[in-house]
C-alpha cells in the first residue's frame, strides 16, 4: 500500500530538510514541469488524476484551476494561496503534512501556481502552529535559496514568490473568501459568489485556494502520472486520503489510506476500536460541520460520494466519534457553541440564530426544555439551510444537529421528560 | 426591457436593476435591510428572500436573495411563495432576540424601517425567551445620539459613513452576535456627514441629538417641503413643526440635487428658527415705548419713505419673493446687493458664463457621474459639503466603471465591485489653498495660493486648446500638473470643472471656463460648477444689481435725506465694519428686516420682524441657477413675524394707492420678476400655483395620524380652533385633504402605506433610487446654447509674497463659517475660535510661534488674533476663519501687515 503523502514522516525525526527532501526524489516534478510542460497541460494531468478538495469540498481540482483567466488578456498578478487554517473541530491532518513535511507543500504549490500561472503565492496558516509557521518559514527560504522560488525558476521564466501569513484564529477563515478578506487586512468575512475567487480573488485579482493535503498530491501525480494516482484509490476519487479518528477510541490518530476504506476498517483496525467499557453512539465523518453516521453506517466507503449518499459529508476525512457514555446534547451544544462564536456576524440568520440554537441546548442540558424547544431547533436547521445564509458557515452547524436530532432523538425528549441531563 | 413573472404575472422591468429594486420600483411590498438604493447591496441581512424557479415544472423552487440577483428575460419569481414569507418573518424574528421593543421610548418609533418590516413580514410572536444580548453606547459629539441595543447589524452606518462618506472613525468592531457599530472610543463623530446615519441606520440606533431637545414624533409634526438656507447648493429638506417650534430637518429626496443625504450643518442647523434671538416685533426706535403694532410701523414707514431719496439693499440670503418686492419698492436702480464689490464682480463674471449658455452647469448628480472631476481653488469640502460627497461619488463610480467593463458585474453588486476595485480612483484633481480630506481620493493634489490656481487653470486650457495664450514663466511643476490633468480631462467622457467664489478671485472663474470651455469645443461634455456663498446668491446675482459699495457711493453724492431698507442682511457679516459703518452714517433713516437680532439690526431706526425660511414661501436660486421653493411649514403664533415680501409689498401699498393686492401672492412677485428680468424667465413655474387642488383638495402638512389636534389647545380653548389659512400655496395646515402623490416640489413628507419611515420614498420614485414621479423639483433657468465661448486673454502672474505684507484670505469652516447654522449648539461647539495662519516660514521670519497674539491691521483697524501655524500654506498668505460669529469681515485679497501683541 503506497503513502505517498506521508512516506517521508516519520514521528520519531525532524522533517527533511531541502537536501534531504530533494533526496527521496523532492522537486522533481518541479524541474519536470519547468522543463517545458505547459500550464495547460499540467491543468489537464490534475483534471485526469481525479483529485478532488481536500477541505472538504470536493470540488476537483483541475476543473478548478481550469477556471482561471489564462493567456496575455488574464490580469495579473494572479494570487495561489494553499488553505492551512485547518480550524475545523476534530481535523488535525494538514497538520501532520505541515510539521512532517513543508517542502512538500511547498512544492504543492509551485506546481499549482505554475499551473494557473500565478506570481505570488501565500500561505495562510492557522495561529496556533507555530512549529508548522517555524518549519515553513525556514523551508520557504531553503526554496529561494534552491532557485525554486523567486525570479526565473530553474530558467523556465516563471517566477513565484511565496510569504506565510498566519492568521489570528477564526474558524471562519477557512472559508476561502473569507480567508481572502483576511489577507488583504479586511474583516473577516465571506464574500459574495459570484464573482468565484478564479475571476476576483486577492486584492481583486484572479486567485486559487487550495487546502493543503490537496497541494501535496500533486507532486506525486506529476512524478507518477493520473492512472497511478487514480490507482492508489478504491473509489472513484483518486488518490490516498488522510483519515483521522478523535473521540474514546484506543488509538486516535492519522492515517494516509487509500480513498474509500469503510469507517469500519478506520475505527476497528487503525483506531483499535471503542476504549474498554464504551461502545459507538455516532460518527461526524468529516469534522464537526458533517452530520452524524450511526453503527449502521459502519460499513459505507469514505469517499465523497459514499458518505454523501449515506446523509452526510465526507469533509475532511477526520472524524469525531462519539461514545455511548457523552451526552449527544451536550455534545452538539458544544459544537452549537464553538459555530456561534465563530459566526462573522454579517448575515442574520448565522449571527442571531447559532446562539439562539446553542441557548436552547444548554437550557436542554439544564433540564429547563420544553417540547417547543425541539420544534425552534428543527425550524432553524431547515431555515438555515445552503443558499438562506451567506457562506457555509451555519449550514455547517446545522448538519451535526439535525442528524442528532434525527439519530438521537429519544435522548432530546429524555431531557425534557427528566428535566435533567440523563447522562449526569 | 425583460419580461419577468412575478407570481405569475408578467411584468416589465429595466434591464441591469436587481429583482428587489424591480419589486419596488413596481410597487410591491418586499422588505429588506441593509441594500439602500444609493449604496447597493451586499446581501448581508437576508430579508429580501423571495423564490426563483427555474421553469414552469419547477415547483420547489430556490430561495434567493433579491437584492443578489439580477433580472434576466423570463424569470419566474415568486414573492409570496410560503417558504420564502416564512423565511422573511424569521429573519425579522432572529432581529427580534436581540431587539430591545423599546418603540414607545425609542426617537424612531413611528418613522422606524424595523418596524415597518415587522409588520410587513407578519411577526409578531416571540418564541426566543432568553436574555438579550446589551452593549454600552458611546457618545458620539453632541448631534448624533448612540443606542446600540437597537442595533440589527444590517452595515448601513459603516457602508455610509466609511464607504459612501469617507470617515475614518465609525467601524464595526467585534464578530458574530457581538458586533459593534461606533468608534474606537467614545468622541465625536468626525465626518461632516453623520447626521445622515440618522436616516441610513434602520432603526434607532443613531438618531438626532437636537430633536431630542424637543421630541416630536414623525406623526405629530406638520411639515414642510423646504430648501436649506446655509449653502449656495440648495439641498432640499423636509423641515418639521410642532407647537410654534421648529423640530427637526431630514433629507427630501431630489435625484438631481442631493438624492439622499445632506450634510451636518444643513441637517442640525435648523435651531435659529427657535432662538431667543429672534426679532418677534416691529421696533421703533428712540421713542419711549419702541415695540409697536403692525399698522403703527406701516403708518411709521410712511414718514420715512415719502421725501426721501429710497435704496434698498438686498440679501443673498433672501427670497428671490423678498428682493425683489424690495426691488420693486424702492426702484430697480436704487435696489443694490448687499455684497461688496469684488464680490459682484466674481460672481457677475459666472452669471454672465451661465447666461452666455455656451457651457452646461452640472447638478449634483450629474456631478457623480462625472468620470474626471477638476477642482479649482474651491474648499468645497467647507464651503459646498454635499458637492463634496457628489465628487468622492464620482471618484468611486468611475473606478467601478473601470472595472464593470472588465467584468460584467451589475452596477448594483456592491460587494463584488469593492472587491474588484479596491484602492483604484477615478480621476479627481483637488487644486485648492489648503489640504482637504478630498486630498486622500485625489489623484493630482497641488496647493496653490489662488493666482496660481488660476496659472494652473490656465496652462491646462492652453493643453487642452493650443490657440488660448500660454502661461507666461511658468514653472514646471505647473506644468507638469496642467499636462497631469489636461491628458486626464482630455481622456474623460464627461469631466466636470468645479470652482467657486471663496477666493475672491476672478482669475479662477476665468481659468475654470476656459477649460470647460475647451474641453467643450474637444467634444467632451465637460461641465463647469460654481460654488457660491448663500443660498440665494445666484438668484441676487442674477438680478444684475449694483453692489453695496456702490451703493455707498451713490449715496455720498445724493443731496437726499436718504432712507435706507436692508433686506435680511447682516451687513457686518461681508462688509469691512468700517465702510459698513460710514454706510450707516450717511443714512438718515435705517430701516432693516430681519429675523435675527444683529449687529446690522442695532443700527435700525425702524426693525421689521422677518419671516425665517420655515415661517415662509420663498424662491431660492441654487448654485446650478436651479430655482426651488420652499414652502412655509409653519406660521408664527406670533403674527407680527411675516415674510419680508409681504411686509415691503404691504408698505408699497400703503404709498402706492393704485395697488389694488394683486401682487399678493408669491408666485405674483415670480410671475412680475420674470416679465421684468427675462434671465428669470421660467422661475414661476417652480410650483403649483397657490389656487391649485387636486380633486379639489390641497395637499396637507400634517400626516393623517397626527395627534391631539382637539387637545393640543385645551388649556385655552374647549373648541378646536379653526385650522390656519394658507392663502399662498395649496399646502393645507391640517390633516385632511389628497392623500396621493402630491407635484413634487409640495412634497411635504415621505409616507406610503405600510411604509412609515423615509424609506417610503421609493412609492415617490420613477424606480428605485431614480428620478421624482413627475420629475424633480426646481426649474433651471439657464439652459445650454450653441453660443461660442469667449475666452480669456489676461493670465495673472505669479503669486509673490511681498516683504512685511501678507495677502489675507478666508478659511471656511462647515461649522462656525456662516451666520444661522451656529444657533445649533451641537454646531458652535464644534466652530474654531478666532486665529490667524501663516506659513511655517512666514511665522519663523517674524519669529512667531503658535500662539502668539499677532495683530493684523487691515480696513483701517487693527484686529488681534493667536497664531496657528499651517504647515501646508504657501508662503505670503495670512488666513484668518470667514463668517465666525463676532468676527468682522474683512477685505479678503488684501495686502495686509501685522505686528506682534506682548501678552
Amino acid at each position: 500500500m503506497e503513502r505517498p503523502l506521508t512516506k517521508n514522516i516519520h514521528p520519531d525525526r525532524p522533517p527533511l530538510n531541502l537536501k534531504e527532501y530533494e533526496m527521496t526524489g523532492g522537486y522533481a516534478a518541479v524541474r519536470k514541469v519547468c522543463g517545458g510542460m505547459s500550464p495547460a497541460a499540467l491543468q489537464k494531468l490534475v483534471q485526469d488524476s481525479n483529485l478532488k478538495g481536500r477541505g472538504g469540498a470536493g470540488f476537483n481540482t483541475g476543473i478548478k484551476w481550469s477556471l482561471i483567466p489564462m493567456g496575455d488578456q488574464a490580469p495579473h498578478p494572479k494570487y495561489l494561496i494553499a488553505n492551512a487554517d485547518e480550524m475545523e473541530p476534530g481535523t488535525f491532518k494538514d497538520r501532520l503534512l505541515l510539521e512532517g513535511n513543508p517542502h512538500q507543500l511547498i512544492e504543492g504549490m509551485i506546481l499549482a501556481a505554475y499551473a494557473i500561472q500565478a506570481e505570488i503565492s501565500y500561505v495562510f496558516l492557522r495561529w496556533a502552529y507555530h512549529k508548522a509557521a517555524d518549519l515553513l518559514r525556514k523551508s520557504i527560504q531553503e526554496a529561494y535559496d534552491a532557485g525554486y522560488l523567486g525570479r526565473d525558476i530553474l530558467g523556465s521564466g516563471f517566477h513565484l514568490d511565496m510569504y506565510l501569513h498566519t492568521g489570528v484564529g477564526r474558524y471562519i477563515c477557512g472559508e476561502e473568501t473569507a480567508l481572502l478578506n483576511a489577507l488583504e487586512g479586511k474583516r473577516a468575512m465571506p464574500r459574495a459568489k459570484p464573482p468565484f475567487p478564479q475571476i476576483s480573488g486577492l486584492f481583486g485579482k484572479p486567485t486559487i485556494v487550495n487546502n493543503v493535503e490537496t497541494l501535496c498530491c500533486v507532486p506525486h501525480i506529476v512524478n507518477n502520472g493520473a492512472d497511478w494516482f487514480k490507482g492508489l484509490s478504491y473509489s472513484e476519487d483518486g488518490g490516498t486520503k488522510l483519515y483521522g479518528v478523535s473521540g474514546k477510541v484506543k488509538r486516535p490518530g492519522t492515517w494516509e489510506l487509500p480513498m474509500g476504506v469503510t469507517m469500519r476498517e478506520l475505527i476497528e483496525e487503525h483506531a483499535g476500536g471503542m476504549k474498554n467499557g464504551f461502545g459507538l453512539k455516532g460518527v461526524l465523518p468529516g469534522g464537526a460541520s458533517t452530520d452524524f453516521l450511526t453503527t449502521q453506517h459502519l460499513d459505507i466507503k469514505m469517499d465523497y460520494k459514499s458518505v454523501t449518499a449515506a446523509g452526510s459529508r465526507l469533509g475532511t476525512g477526520t472524524m469525531i466519534v462519539m461514545d455511548n457514555g457523552t451526552c449527544p446534547v451536550g455534545f452538539v451544544h458544544n459544537l452549537q457553541h464553538f459555530f456561534a462564536q465563530e459566526s462573522c456576524g454579517w448575515c442574520t440568520p448565522c449571527r442571531e440564530g447559532l446562539p439562539w440554537v446553542e441557548k436552547i441546548l444548554l437550557s436542554l442540558e439544564k433540564g429547563e426544555g420544553t417540547p417547543e424547544d425541539i420544534e425552534l431547533l428543527k425550524m432553524h436547521t431547515q431555515l438555515l439551510g445552503p443558499g438562506n445564509t451567506f457562506c457555509a458557515l451555519a449550514p455547517g452547524a446545522m448538519e451535526p444537529l439535525q442528524s442528532a436530532l434525527k439519530y438521537f432523538h429519544e435522548d432530546f425528549e429524555k431531557h425534557i421528560e427528566y428535566k435533567k441531563c440523563p447522562y449526569d | 426591457m425583460p419580461t419577468i413573472y412575478i407570481d405569475n404575472k408578467p411584468f416589465d422591468v429595466k434591464a441591469g436593476k436587481n429583482l428587489l429594486e424591480a419589486c419596488l420600483s413596481l410597487g410591491i411590498d418586499l422588505p429588506y435591510f441593509c441594500w439602500h438604493p444609493a449604496m447597493g447591496s451586499v446581501g448581508a441581512c437576508r430579508q429580501c428572500a423571495i423564490k426563483v424557479f427555474k421553469d414552469k415544472e419547477d415547483t420547489r423552487g430556490r430561495l434567493v436573495m433579491s437584492c443578489m440577483e439580477g433580472v434576466k428575460d423570463g424569470m419566474l419569481i415568486s414573492v409570496n411563495d410560503e417558504t420564502a414569507k416564512t423565511f422573511r418573518s424569521q429573519v425579522v424574528a432572529w432581529l427580534m432576540t436581540n431587539h430591545p421593543h423599546d418603540c414607545p421610548v425609542c426617537d424612531e418609533g413611528g418613522c422606524c424601517h424595523l418596524q415597518d418590516m415587522t409588520v410587513m413580514t407578519g411577526h409578531n410572536y416571540r418564541h426566543y425567551h432568553f436574555n438579550k444580548r446589551t452593549y454600552l453606547n458611546q457618545y458620539l459629539g453632541p448631534l448624533v445620539n448612540h443606542e446600540m441595543n437597537r442595533c440589527i447589524q444590517c452595515y448601513r452606518c459603516v457602508r455610509f459613513y466609511h464607504d459612501y462618506a469617507g470617515g475614518k472613525d465609525l467601524n464595526v468592531f467585534a464578530a458574530h452576535n457581538h458586533v459593534y457599530f461606533g468608534r474606537e472610543k467614545d468622541g465625536i463623530l468626525e465626518s461632516p456627514f453623520s447626521g445622515n446615519l440618522v436616516e441610513v441606520c434602520p432603526t434607532g440606533v443613531f438618531t438626532d441629538k437636537t430633536l431630542k431637545e424637543h421630541y416630536t414624533r414623525k406623526w405629530d409634526l406638520t411639515n414642510g417641503p423646504s430648501v436649506c438656507q446655509h449653502c449656495s447648493l440648495g439641498c432640499n429638506t423636509i423641515a418639521g413643526e410642532r407647537y410654534g417650534q421648529l423640530r427637526t430637518i431630514v433629507n427630501r429626496y431630489n435625484h438631481e440635487v442631493n438624492g439622499y443625504f445632506l450634510c451636518d450643518k444643513g441637517r442640525f442647523g435648523y435651531e435659529f428658527v427657535n432662538s431667543e434671538n429672534r426679532i418677534t416685533q416691529p421696533l421703533i426706535r428712540n421713542q419711549p415705548i419702541e415695540a409697536v403694532g403692525h399698522d403703527t410701523v406701516l403708518q411709521y414707514m410712511r414718514t420715512l419713505v415719502t421725501g426721501n431719496a429710497l435704496i434698498g439693499i438686498g440679501s443673498p440670503r433672501a427670497s428671490l419673493e423678498s428682493n425683489y418686492a424690495l426691488m420693486e419698492l424702492v426702484g430697480k436702480e436704487n435696489f443694490y446687493q448687499g455684497i461688496p464689490d469684488d464680490l459682484v464682480y466674481v460672481e457677475q463674471k459666472i452669471v454672465d458664463i451661465l447666461q452666455s449658455g455656451c457651457i452646461h452647469t452640472p447638478s449634483l448628480n450629474e456631478i457623480q457621474q462625472a468620470d474626471a472631476v477638476l477642482v479649482l481653488g474651491e474648499d468645497i469640502w467647507n464651503t459646498a459639503p454635499v458637492m463634496a460627497l457628489a465628487v468622492r461619488q464620482s471618484v468611486m463610480k468611475t473606478a467601478a466603471t473601470h472595472t464593470t467593463e472588465q467584468l460584467p458585474i451589475p452596477t448594483w453588486h456592491d460587494a463584488a465591485i469593492k472587491e474588484l476595485v479596491q484602492e483604484d480612483k477615478g480621476f479627481l484633481a483637488n487644486v485648492t489653498l489648503l489640504p482637504s480630506p478630498l486630498d486622500e481620493i485625489s489623484a493630482v493634489t497641488t496647493k496653490a495660493a489662488p493666482d496660481d490656481i488660476a496659472r494652473l487653470g490656465f496652462a491646462i486650457a492652453h493643453l487642452l486648446n493650443p490657440s488660448l495664450p500660454e502661461v507666461p514663466h511658468a514653472e514646471e511643476e505647473l506644468l507638469a500638473s496642467a499636462a497631469t490633468i489636461s491628458k486626464a480631462l482630455q481622456a474623460a467622457k464627461h469631466p466636470v470643472i468645479i470652482t467657486g467664489t471663496s477666493c475672491w478671485n476672478n482669475a479662477l472663474i476665468r481659468a475654470a471656463f476656459d477649460i470647460a470651455a475647451a474641453l467643450d469645443m474637444n467634444e467632451k461634455k465637460a461641465g463647469l460648477a460654481f460654488v457660491m456663498q448663500d443660498s440665494n446668491s445666484m438668484g441676487l446675482a442674477m438680478t444684475r444689481a449694483s453692489s453695496f459699495d456702490r451703493a455707498v457711493a451713490d449715496i455720498q453724492n445724493t443731496t437726499n435725506n436718504v432712507t435706507a431698507i436692508i433686506l435680511e442682511n447682516d451687513l457686518y457679516r461681508c462688509i469691512p465694519a468700517a465702510r459698513a459703518d460710514a454706510f450707516f452714517s450717511r443714512c438718515k433713516h435705517i430701516v432693516v428686516l430681519d429675523a435675527l437680532h444683529n449687529r446690522t439690526t442695532e443700527k435700525a431706526h425702524v426693525l421689521i420682524p422677518a419671516a425665517t425660511f420655515a415661517e415662509a414661501d420663498g424662491t431660492f436660486v441654487n448654485n446650478e441657477a436651479r430655482a426651488q421653493r420652499s414652502s412655509q411649514v409653519f406660521m408664527p403664533a406670533n403674527g407680527e413675524i411675516r415674510e419680508s415680501f409681504k411686509w415691503l409689498y404691504d408698505i408699497k401699498a400703503m404709498l402706492n394707492t393704485a395697488a389694488n393686492g394683486h401682487e399678493k401672492h408669491p408666485e405674483d412677485l415670480l410671475v412680475a420678476l420674470e416679465t421684468r428680468f427675462p434671465q428669470f424667465a421660467g422661475v414661476s413655474r417652480v410650483a403649483p400655483r397657490h389656487d391649485f387642488r387636486i380633486h379639489g383638495a390641497r395637499i396637507p402638512r400634517e400626516p393623517h395620524r397626527y395627534s391631539g389636534r382637539t387637545a393640543m389647545l385645551a388649556n385655552l380653548t374647549v373648541s378646536e380652533p379653526k385650522p390656519l389659512q394658507d392663502d399662498d400655496s395649496s399646502l393645507s395646515y391640517t390633516m385632511e385633504g389628497y392623500r396621493g402623490l402630491p407635484p413634487s416640489p409640495l412634497i411635504p413628507f415621505f409616507w406610503a402605506p405600510g411604509w412609515n419611515s423615509g424609506q417610503s420614498v421609493t412609492r415617490y420614485q420613477e424606480e428605485a433610487g431614480g428620478a421624482l414621479k413627475g420629475g424633480d423639483p426646481g426649474i433651471r433657468l439657464f439652459e445650454q446654447t450653441t453660443a461660442p465661448p469667449v475666452f480669456t486673454k489676461d493670465i495673472p502672474d505669479a503669486f509673490k509674497s511681498r516683504a512685511g505684507k501678507w495677502m489675507l484670505l478666508p478659511q471656511y469652516h462647515i461649522f462656525g463659517s456662516g451666520e444661522l447654522s451656529v444657533y445649533t449648539k451641537g454646531i458652535a461647539s464644534q466652530s474654531p475660535a478666532p486665529y490667524v495662519s501663516l506659513s511655517r516660514r512666514d511665522a519663523e521670519q517674524a519669529q512667531l510661534k503658535n500662539g502668539d497674539t499677532v495683530s493684523v491691521k487691515t480696513d483701517g483697524k487693527t484686529y488681534a488674533f493667536p497664531l496657528a501655524i499651517n504647515e501646508s500654506l504657501p508662503d505670503g498668505i495670512m488666513l484668518v476663519p470667514a463668517g465666525l460669529t463676532g468676527m468682522e469681515a474683512l477685505t479678503w485679497g488684501a495686502w495686509v501687515h501685522l505686528s506682534t501683541v506682548i501678552v
